[in-house]
This record gives C-alpha cells, sequence and structure tokens, in this order.
C-alpha cells in the first residue's frame, strides 16, 4: 500500500518536473535515457558528449521500470516533454506499440556512419520500421586478480577457458587459499539472468528456450551446482562485481563491463580481463546493445535528430568509448592512449567477439513487459537447483511450465540462438 | 452562527482532500489491478502469487519476524519506560538518546547495520581483533540463515524499539500517582504494584503500540533488503519484486491486498484481545 502511494507520489513529482522542462522543450532536446546512470558517468557523458552537441540537450535517467512508467504515461496523458530516447534494445520495444515515432529518415546517416546492416536492422525491433538507431555497445567479461593467476589449472588457457576449467580453477584457490574466490552478480540488482540467458544455458545447450528443460540443461545444471560449491556465498548480495572485487572479496569474477570497469581503472595493473567460459556447445556471449529512439509528438524533433547524429559520430563514440567503457557501434579506431581500465575492458571485448567457438546470444525479442517475468524463470531455477537444492528434473518440469506462459502468453518466435521458430517458440 | 458550524468542517477539509487523493484513490485502484486481469474480474494474480516459489516462504518469514521482534520490543520498551520513570535527574537526556533511531530512515536503518555486520564491517574487524576468527566470515549469506535472522531481528529491535517507548511513557505519565502510593502504603510490593496497577492502566497505551508496531513489522522491507537482499524473502519484498523487477503490477497488488488484510486482522484481534472498559479507563 505504502509503496503504491510512494509510487503515485513519484509520478506526480514527475509530471510537474516534467511540465517544467516541457516549457523550455522548445529550444532544449530533452534526452532520457537508461544508460550511464550512476552520477559520475552522467556528468561525464554531459560534459565531455553533450556539452558539444550541436544545440543544447538536457539529459536526464530513469531507472528501467520508471523509464518505461514515465513514456507510456506521457503517451496516455496526450502531453510529450521527452523528444530522445536512449535505452537498451529490450527496454525500447514495450514503448514500439505506443510511443515510439520511427526513425527510417536517419536509417541511410547510420549506414553512412558505419553501423554494420545487422545491427541496424535489430533496430527494427520485428517490426518493418526502423524504430531505433543502435548508439553504443557493451557485453559481459570475466575479470581477475592477477595473484589468482597462479591457482590457473596448467592445461588451461585463460583465453578459451571451459567450465570445467573454472570450477577446477576456482577449487584450487579454494584448497590453497581457503577462500571461496569466485563470483557472480546474483544479488537483487545484478544481471545474473543475463549470465544464464546469454552465457550458460547457450555454451551447453545450444538455446535458451526451446532447450529449457532438455537433457543437456539437466547436466548443465548439475555443473553449475558443483561450480557454485566454489562460489563465494555472498554472491547472492553482490549487483556490481566491481565493488566485490575491490572490496578482495572475489579474486574472479563475471558482469557487464560497465559494472567491473571501476575496479579495472582502479587498479589496471593487478587485473586481466578473458571471455567467459564455453560449454559443449560453444562460447555464448551477449552483446548488449543500447539504441536512440524518437518519441511520438516529440516536441522538438529536429533537435533529437540533431543529437542523433551528435552521438553517432566517430568522435563522440570514441570519447564515450575511452571515458565511460561503451563500444563504438561502429568499426571506430580506438586511441591508443586509452586507460589501462578501460584498455583491459577492450581486450575482454575483443577477445570474447573474436574467440572461435564464440556463440551469440541476443537478448529477449517479443517479450515486451514481461521480459521481468521471463528474468524470474531463470533466476527462481537457480534459486530451486543451486541454493534450495531441489531434484533437478523436477524444478526445471516445473519452471518450464512458467516460460510457457510467457511466451504463449506473447507469442513470441524464437530468437538466436535458438532455432527460429513458425509460432511461439516452442519448449521442447 | 453559519461560520462557526462549518469551521471545524473547513479546518478538517485539507486533511481528507489530502488523504482522499493520496490514500483512498490508490486504495481503490491497487483493489481494482489486484481483482482483474485482460479486462475482467479474475483471481489469477492471486493464484499467480500463492504458486510463486518464494510466496510460502516469504508468509512464514514475515509471521516469524514479528512473532520474535514485536514481543522483544514490548518488553524492551516497558523495561525501558519503567527505568526512566525511576530516574530523577537527566531523564530528558536519557529519553532523547534512547529515541535517536526515530530520526534515522529504515532503509538507512538497514545500512548502518550492513556496515557492521557485512564480510568487512565493524563486528567481523572486532572479533578478528580479538581473534575469535581467521577471516571475513559472511553472516548475512543464504548458508547462514540463522545468524541472518539474528542480524535482522536485532537492526529491526535497533530501529524501532523507540516508538513503542515514547508511546509508553507517554502512557505512564497518564497514570496518576496516587494509585501507587496508595498501593505502597498498604504494603504492596513493587512487583504487585507493576502488576496490578501500571500494566492495567497502561493497556490503552499498550494497544497504540501493538497496533502501530505490529502493522509497521508487517510491513517490514527496507531494513531485511539492505541486509538480506534475495536471501530473506519478506511479503512487502515480494510485493517490490514484482513490481520493479517482473514488472507485473497485478503480482505486486495481491501481495499489498494480502498485507493489508494481514495488518486488519492484526488490528481487529488487538482491539479484541486489549480491550478496556470505558470505567477502567484511569
Amino acid at each position: 500500500m505504502k509503496r503504491h502511494i510512494v509510487a503515485t507520489a513519484l509520478l506526480a513529482l514527475a509530471t510537474s518536473w516534467g511540465s517544467i522542462t516541457g516549457a523550455r522543450a522548445q529550444s532544449d532536446t530533452l534526452f532520457l535515457s537508461t544508460q550511464l546512470r550512476p552520477v559520475d558517468e552522467t556528468t561525464l557523458f554531459r560534459s565531455l558528449v553533450l556539452n558539444a552537441a550541436p544545440q543544447k540537450v538536457t539529459y536526464a535517467v530513469e531507472e528501467p521500470a520508471a523509464f518505461t512508467v514515465r513514456v507510456e504515461a506521457e503517451t496516455k496523458a496526450g502531453k510529450r516533454t521527452v523528444s530522445l530516447l536512449g535505452a537498451l534494445h529490450g527496454e525500447i520495444q514495450p514503448l514500439v506499440a505506443t510511443s515510439l515515432d520511427p526513425v527510417d529518415d536517419l536509417v541511410a546517416a547510420a549506414r553512412a556512419a558505419g553501423i554494420p546492416d545487422n545491427l541496424i536492422t535489430l533496430g527494427k525491433l520485428g517490426t518493418e520500421k526502423q524504430q531505433y538507431i543502435p548508439w553504443m555497445q557493451a557485453t559481459y567479461v570475466m575479470a581477475a586478480k592477477k595473484e589468482a593467476l597462479q591457482y590457473l589449472p596448467a592445461s588451461a588457457d585463460l583465453n578459451a577457458l571451459t567450465y570445467a576449467q573454472l570450477r577446477e580453477w576456482a577449487a584450487n584457490i579454494q584448497a590453497k587459499t581457503g577462500k571461496r574466490a569466485l563470483g557472480f552478480p546474483a544479488g537483487p540488482k545484478g544481471l545474473m539472468p543475463r549470465f544464464f540467458q546469454g552465457y550458460l544455458y547457450p555454451s551447453f545447450t545450444g538455446g535458451v528456450v526451446s532447450t529449457f528443460k532438455s537433457a543437456e540443461a539437466e547436466a548443465m545444471w548439475a555443473e553449475f551446482k558443483a561450480l557454485w560449491a566454489h562460489v563465494n556465498p555472498g554472491s547472492t548480495n553482490y549487483d556490481f562485481m566491481q565493488e566485490a572485487l575491490l572490496a578482495g572479496d572475489v579474486m574472479i569474477a563475471f558482469d557487464h563491463v560497465a559494472r567491473l570497469k571501476d575496479a579495472l581503472i582502479a587498479a589496471p595493473n593487478d587485473y586481466v580481463t578473458f571471455p567467459a567460459p564455453a560449454g559443449p556447445k560453444g562460447r555464448g556471449y551477449m552483446p548488449v546493445v543500447a539504441g536512440l529512439a524518437i518519441a511520438k509528438d516529440a516536441p522538438n524533433r529536429p533537435g533529437a535528430v540533431a543529437t542523433i547524429n551528435h552521438l553517432l559520430s566517430a568522435k563522440t563514440q570514441t570519447t564515450v568509448a575511452a571515458n565511460l567503457g561503451f563500444f563504438p557501434v561502429m568499426k571506430a579506431d580506438l586511441p591508443p592512449d586509452l586507460p589501462g581500465g578501460i584498455k583491459l575492458l577492450v581486450e575482454g571485448v575483443a577477445k570474447t567477439q573474436g574467440a572461435k567457438d564464440a556463440l551469440v546470444s541476443l537478448l529477449p525479442i517479443g517479450l515486451g513487459a514481461k521480459g521481468g517475468e521471463f528474468n524470474k524463470v531463470y533466476m527462481d531455477t537457480f534459486q530451486r537447483i543451486v541454493l534450495r537444492n531441489e531434484d533437478i528434473k523436477t524444478a526445471l518440469a516445473a519452471q518450464a511450465n512458467a516460460l510457457k506462459a510467457i511466451i504463449e502468453d506473447t507469442k513470441a518466435p524464437c530468437w538466436s540462438p535458438d532455432k527460429a521458430s513458425s509460432g511461439p517458440c516452442p519448449i521442447q | 452562527m453559519t461560520n462557526s458550524r462549518l469551521l471545524p468542517y473547513l479546518l478538517v477539509a485539507p486533511s481528507v482532500v489530502f488523504l482522499g487523493l493520496l490514500f483512498v484513490v490508490p486504495l481503490v485502484q491497487t483493489i481494482v489491478i489486484a481483482f482483474t486481469d485482460q479486462g475482467g474480474a479474475s483471481l489469477a494474480h492471486f493464484r499467480k502469487m500463492a504458486g510463486d516459489l518464494n510466496f510460502g516462504l516469504s508468509l512464514r518469514n514475515t509471521f516469524l519476524l514479528v512473532a520474535v521482534v514485536i514481543p522483544l520490543q514490548i518488553g524492551l520498551a516497558l523495561a525501558m519506560a519503567v527505568m526512566l520513570q525511576k530516574l530523577e535527574k537527566g531523564r530528558d537526556l536519557v529519553l532523547w538518546i534512547w529515541t535517536i533511531p526515530l530520526g534515522v530512515s529504515d532503509l538507512a536503518a538497514g545500512l548502518v547495520w550492513l556496515a557492521i555486520l557485512q564480510d568487512r564491517g565493524y563486528l567481523n574487524s572486532a572479533l578478528f581483533a580479538l581473534g575469535l576468527i581467521d577471516g571475513p566470515t559472511n553472516w548475512l549469506s543464504y548458508e547462514n540463515p540463522t545468524t541472518l535472522f539474528i542480524g535482522i531481528v536485532l537492526a529491526e529491535i535497533w530501529r524501532a524499539t523507540a516508538i513503542v517507548l515514547v508511546i509508553l511513557v507517554a502512557g505512564f505519565q497518564l497514570i496518576p500517582k496516587e494509585y501507587n502510593e496508595a498501593a505502597e502504603v498498604f504494603g504492596a510490593t513493587g512487583w504487585t504494584r507493576f502488576r496490578k496497577i501500571t500494566l492495567p492502566l497502561l493497556k490503552p497505551s499498550l494497544q497504540s503500540a501493538l497496533i502501530l508496531r505490529t502493522v509497521l513489522a508487517f510491513e517490514v522491507f527496507a531494513v531485511v533488503y539492505a541486509l538480506g537482499g534475495r536471501n530473506y524473502p519478506v511479503l512487502v519484498g515480494e510485493a517490490y519484486t514484482w513490481m520493479r523487477d517482473s514488472q507485473n503490477d497485478g503480482v505486486a497488488a495481491a501481495y499489498a491486498i494480502l498485507i493489508m488484510v494481514i495488518s486488519l486482522a492484526a488490528t481487529l484481534l488487538y482491539i479484541r484481545l486489549l480491550r478496556t472498559k470505558p470505567e477502567t479507563q484511569a
């Protein structure tokens, strides 16, 4: 109850603030984004990137859930204050039906800026029209303290690890130091669901949805549970692995590059970065694409277009990469004098993308507002099997029902790496 | 004449409108959200809530926390209030210090205790300095549910005993001194006076304190979230997670309704159990 009141009050605040900014909207462009939310990143983005924009841009950030609520509330109220939207691929998706003004007029400029066609197509979000222009990219990598390398199994190549070798490595550290030094971001705000969807499932089963309760998935969970014996139990509270690395709680960690950045920048000489491990079906990895969209009935569409063009320039893209750790959406030469921590991230990403057995998994497509519940399926499965010791087969069968309900509700066809389907993605 | 009859209504109007707008409207909206699905009346959200992995666990955890925290807080606050009555000098200063946690928001209180109890927190530093542990011990992990629970209980007691204390201190001040003095003349011991005079006369204050604390305890969230994250699911935490992470306001609203029903039931129970007949009131 209390929460509901708070939400209503916040909404009231947001709308009153919106009307203030709305009054200025004719000259400014209001840019609402779910990205670069930490206050130091927001400040850097404003001062290094937006101050150089051809006209005044007001950059405001919202958490993903509040972002959707605000944009849709503006649509319903018929009172638009935001012109430009910046968000992840999956966060833009729920807005397609009601709140976006397609940007087909910008595709030529995006192509001219050097954005590859497959990325541009991603911005159609499965529709006929271009819904967003790719803005920046990121992915997930692993980082380890150099002092952990002495325990790496002799036969293992750090840049081509398997899950079995990762387990052996973590077990060695535990045997020698008594510490469970491997960490995952399985806290309430951590990105652990993406590890299951983009890394573990594809690596072991070659799919995410269709193979959810396959025999390969059963074997995978058994192996992951064995690995978890060497994982720091604080992991269920870690949201950003950079904090656990900086605190010395863990020596090896998996996370989104932006959530490892602070640790690597603080002590670039102490760390190495490398791709996530591989399983029998390959080395799953999930590219993360943030896009720029224009709100329907935007008060300042020309300003939004000018800002998009500014953000796509090679100079802006390299500035963002060098200072904020998000990578260009086109092939751009990064300056050789990158800060050490960013260089580590670039290397980690390059090694991940360039791995011979790389298996790309896309962010969920077509789930709309059910994306959160989709993540819950994977986290609940993890809780049941790994943390609560439930029988793997029983837990998978129960969670597969929840997954099936979401897929049938949204009628989402399979997305890569699952094999394409004509109707809703079937669960084997 | 008409003016003076209307004045009271005019004076209460702003608060009534305020509560109506910010409480009754969202309440009705929440009920509507909870009981509708795809445009029609439905219990689907409640079924989904009851079938969820964390439902039973969060229900159990919330009740367990209430059952442990409330008696401890009432006992402690009673003892503190009695001790306070005996102080001749410095009463206000002691009361001041005891009520400091009232000024701390619950999330901040959770973070304070997190700083004490986490791996590299003050507790571990102290234990390490005393040679009792060899390295950071994680008291709040899913592997140590007992210490996690104790940590949450400690934080809740630290944070919210003061509100009970304040209500009881006010209640104590309403008890006329004459009763106690008369009983003393007749030779009643301190314990007898406490049981036969203080407690019965304190019943209305105890009732208010119990209702307030219990309702708030069923809403416990920020402290648990700060200390345990997902490791100790409680009802409000589940409502928050369904709303924020799963973006399903239907199930979140169902949880909100459930919490409201539980709080109402607890309030009614206290009103019945601790009923004070008007003639026995001080």
